[in-house]
């Protein structure tokens, strides 16, 4: 199948499989990435779904807001599940009770359900080279339940189980980084993308969908309620997390990295900070050393990123 | 949506309708109501592009058409997002009810 043309009025006029009425809060980001992920291909896709945000809301007994077939099982085992419905795809095709449509198999998760839950089973599918693609929408905490902190928080940020006071000033760890480590379980693709570059994302995805193999798709998604920001700035954050480096876009084909969008000026980290509450006490006098040692991290890891990308010589040039 | 007891609900929780959520109106969610004002428009189509609840109309040519009151939660992404024709934004926040 040839890819589908990216044009904003081509897509426009393509059916939604992700519909409206779903109740995911007000200027939530993961159902534009849904929806976009969605959008990106024509081949039937068929879905597994880790708990999280996305899942309690999407799916309320009666109302569905997928049009695709979707399942949700439990927390930690959406890329088990996915790995099963593969497996079980390619038994009935492989008897002959089915006939091969192409299908594609997807994972959502949170950053819950993939960084901490549901690691096991997504390191394990991804090593046993099952033929789907794991994608995580990364809020930075366990949104649903009430803001607790992840592997996925960012450092310093004021969650309810690492409550910036005058014990701890937030969360004292850096966040994983696991987009690497997917990539270093030697699969054929490992991306990270944004919702406020549509394109990029939609590309990454529409390129993975053609390759054979364990995918993975990291994808920041902001979350008004948790970062404590507007409604409105969904969008705007993920830029702004693109444009600091905080979330660089970068995909990992083949062990051979390639930074996929280059910010014409690397903004500081505080532009991307400051408009959320959940690190206002990062701005108090005392505090300044946090500012400074996550800007100082942000920069280690790109500087890192583009020696990388360098050594592979794949670098795009700029559109 | 008529009440449903267990006795008449399918086996195992499935759902057998797809997309059957778009019985459930969120527009009542909304304190702040975009409005659009189409001299203002460009059509570039961000605002569809970036609306969460997909309450944003297209026409079958592709083009953008009145906002879904039935489904917007009045977050204002798209008002945010809107480059607006010379400076002037073709979406508005406005208090609902007034």
């Amino acid at each position: 199948m040839t890819a589908k043309p990216l044009k904003l009025r081509e897509l426009a006029k393509g059916e939604e499989r992700f519909v409206h009425g779903h109740r995911m809060c007000s200027g939530c980001g993961a159902p534009i990435i849904i929806k976009q992920v969605l959008m990106a291909t024509d081949y039937p896709v068929v879905a597994a779904n880790a708990t999280g945000c996305l899942e309690v809301s999407t799916c309320i007994q009666q109302f569905t807001s997928w049009k695709i077939p979707w399942m949700h099982s439990a927390f930690e085992n959406a890329a088990a599940t996915a790995s099963g419905i593969e497996a079980m795809y390619k038994s009935l095709v492989k008897q002959g009770r089915l006939e091969d449509r192409n299908v594609k198999f997807v994972a959502f998760g949170g950053d819950g359900g993939t960084y901490d839950i549901g690691f096991q089973s997504l390191s394990g599918a991804m090593e046993r080279g099952q033929d789907m693609m794991y994608i995580c929408y990364d809020n930075g905490a366990y949104m649903n339940t009430g803001i607790q902190r992840s592997s996925a928080t960012p450092f310093g940020a004021n969650t309810t189980t690492c409550p910036a006071g005058d014990a701890i000033p937030g969360k004292l760890q850096q966040r994983k980084d696991l987009t690497r480590i997917m990539a270093a379980h030697g699969i054929p693709y490992a991306a990270q993308a944004s919702p406020s570059n549509w394109m990029d994302l939609m590309k990454k995805v529409q390129k993975a969908f053609e390759i054979k193999g364990p995918k993975f798709l990291n994808v920041i998604s902001p979350c008004n309620r948790g970062w404590r920001s507007q409604t409105n700035d969904a969008i705007a954050l993920s830029r702004l997390a693109v444009d600091t480096c905080y979330w660089p876009l970068y995909e990992i084909e083949n062990g051979v990295t390639k930074i996929t969008y280059r910010p014409k000026e690397k903004k500081p980290l505080v532009d991307f900070l400051k408009p959320q509450g959940s690190f206002r006490h990062m701005f108090s006098p005392q505090n300044e050393w946090m500012l400074k040692q996550a800007q100082e991290y942000v920069d280690k890891q790109w500087e890192r990123l583009q020696k990388e990308a360098a050594s592979f010589g794949a670098e795009e040039k700029d559109k | 949506m008529s009440k449903k007891f267990w006795e008449t609900l399918p086996q195992g929780s499935v759902v057998l309708e797809a997309g059957s959520s778009a019985k459930f109106k969120t527009g009542g969610w909304r304190s702040m109501r975009p409005r659009w004002i189409e001299e203002n428009c460009i059509q570039c189509m961000f605002c569809w592009m970036y609306c969460p609840d997909m309450a944003i109309k297209a026409t079958a040519e592709g083009k953008r058409a009145e906002f879904n009151y039935d489904y917007c939660k009045g977050c204002g992404i798209c008002a945010l997002e809107c480059p607006g024709k010379k400076g002037n934004k073709a979406i508005v926040m406005e208090e609902e009810g007034k």
